[in-house]
């Protein structure tokens, strides 16, 4: 697989061919699996991230500890907000469906972790429905995500415990961008400068859990992740560029994760799970799970 | 090297690719060591794993592990409850497993019974399900769960690395990696053989009927 994702688009461009092309030829030969193969791979994951948003939409999952379940209902049958009727309101609502799912051990696919996965099925699933995108089309999408997905685990880290959650939630942003930007008819290039307007907008992300729960606040990151890769979108596919370059922006996300103190990563000791409502809240639910 | 079905993927019960999937992974690793669904089961818990474990489900998946179930397999959420009807009997500590190594903050020891056959390990989560056995029966190894794997002990007899490697090529079975582990000079050597494909039962059980290996079981893939 790439470790430069520069690399992968002029690979691309050079053939004219698509990120996704040429994602699905270099994990073929790294694996030594007939393309057919991975792509049927993918095609099982596009069922389950489809199950799950089917599933979180109806609003009746709790999660562990009862903190999070039940808002990506609100977002399908609520009150309507100035974006009520578009794609974005939808894609919010199944970011939430799809982390709510997994706040409830219920079925995902970590894409590319657990705590991280509503955002590319919100986003390629939504932006799919909205503009009559076929599921061969989706599926190549997945593959352009996991490429770069690939470059971001090589270059920096997939880890809210190593890197905060611009690693998690914002490398899904990262992936969802580039990936949905191709889908849309973006070239190579567009994608990778999606890929930096998105992971630029998450950098200094903090990992901040409470109780170290996949729960709170990350069922609401993989929304707002969403939208930042929403932007990302509308501003490649616009012609807009970011001057540095997605690798650098990359490397970038790793050296913040690295400097990051270890309160910010996954322990639960620092942001929003040491706040006095986050301790309280987070003391309250494990004694509820406890007991159940 | 990594894999772009790592990256979307895997398939798993929520909500946490290193609490849940990578623990149901390691009590699967563990169920190998005894060639099935243990007896009874101590499963001692460190770091992140003891910390916030039962907020994850972590207890839930090691159990499901250990019964044979996968990462994407919805009955993780009930294999507490489901436990003693499948012969289970199971029991959590919490531990602190620090001693003169560092230890990976989301790491298990479990030892498991079945038979008369008793068999302890230890692992950790390195997260996005990715795991790692560092220690089996007190030999220090590395098993990633990513191949078919044959662990077996055996007397230190010369040759013995050839003719198994023999019986495994004989059977078209291709080495990924080998690793042998002694205590002492003379003493059991501990073999980790990584293998390309699923090795057949019946390869195991002629391993199994070398005079001098102690034992030999099969850990099946878990990941990759």
């Amino acid at each position: 697989m790439f470790t430069n994702l520069l690399d992968a688009v002029h690979a691309a461009e050079a053939r004219n061919v698509r990120l996704a092309d040429v994602a699905l030829e270099a994990e073929a030969k790294d694996q030594g699996r007939p393309i057919a193969e991975i792509r049927a791979a993918l095609r099982r994951a596009l069922e389950v991230m489809r199950g799950a948003i089917e599933l979180g939409m109806v609003g009746d999952l709790k999660s562990n500890s009862g903190l999070v379940g039940g808002d990506a209902a609100k977002l399908r049958t609520g009150p309507a907000g100035p974006l009520a009727g578009t794609p974005f309101r939808d894609v919010l609502a199944r970011a939430l469906a799809v982390q709510e799912v997994n706040a409830a051990m219920g079925v995902i696919v970590a894409a590319p972790t657990a705590g991280g996965a509503g955002v590319l099925p919100a986003v390629l699933t939504g932006l799919a429905l909205a503009k009559g995108i076929d599921d061969e089309r989706l599926v190549d999408a997945l593959a352009t995500a996991g490429l770069i997905g690939a470059v971001v685990a090589e270059r920096a880290s997939l880890s809210g415990a190593e890197g905060g959650c611009q690693a998690e939630t914002g490398a899904a942003a990262g992936m969802a961008a580039g990936a949905a930007t191709e889908m849309l008819g973006g070239t190579p290039t567009q994608a990778y400068h999606a890929v930096a307007l998105a992971q630029q907008g998450t950098l200094g992300l903090v990992c901040d859990p409470l109780g170290g729960l996949v729960e709170l606040p990350c069922v609401f990151r993989n929304a707002t992740a969403s939208a930042i890769a929403l932007a990302a979108i509308e501003m490649a596919l616009a012609g807009i560029t970011f001057a540095i370059p997605a690798d650098e922006v990359i490397d970038t996300m790793g050296e913040i994760g690295r400097a990051m103190d270890v309160r910010y990563r996954e322990t639960a000791g620092g942001g929003l799970a040491a706040t006095p409502t986050g301790r309280r809240l987070a003391r309250e639910r494990l004694v509820q799970i406890k007991k159940s | 090297m990594v894999s772009l079905l790592d990256i979307i993927g895997p398939v798993m019960v929520g909500p946490s690719s290193s609490h849940t999937a990578g623990a149901c992974r390691l009590g699967l690793l563990a169920r190998g060591l005894v060639g099935g669904t243990p007896e009874r089961a101590r499963i001692e818990l460190h770091g992140s794993f003891a910390r916030t474990g039962e907020g994850h489900g972590t207890d839930k998946a090691i159990a499901g592990g250990l019964m044979g179930y996968r990462p994407d397999d919805e009955r993780l959420r009930t294999a507490l409850e489901t436990a003693e009807a499948d012969g289970l009997d199971y029991r959590f500590e919490k531990t602190s497993l620090d001693e003169e190594t560092e230890v990976h903050p989301n790491t298990v020891r479990i030892t498991v019974e079945r038979g008369n056959r008793t068999s302890t390990m230890q692992g950790s989560s390195l997260g996005a399900g990715r795991i790692l056995i560092t220690n089996i029966d007190d030999y220090p190894v590395e098993v990633h769960g990513n191949h078919h794997t044959i662990v077996l002990v055996a007397e230190d007899v010369k040759g013995s690395i050839a003719r198994i490697a023999g019986m495994l090529a004989d059977n078209d079975i291709n080495i990924a990696t080998l690793r042998l582990t002694r205590k002492e000079r003379g003493g059991d050597a501990f073999m980790v053989i990584e293998v390309d494909h699923e090795p057949p039962v019946e390869v195991r059980d002629a391993i199994r009927a070398l005079e001098w290996v102690r034992w030999a079981y099969r850990l099946d893939k878990v990941s990759g």
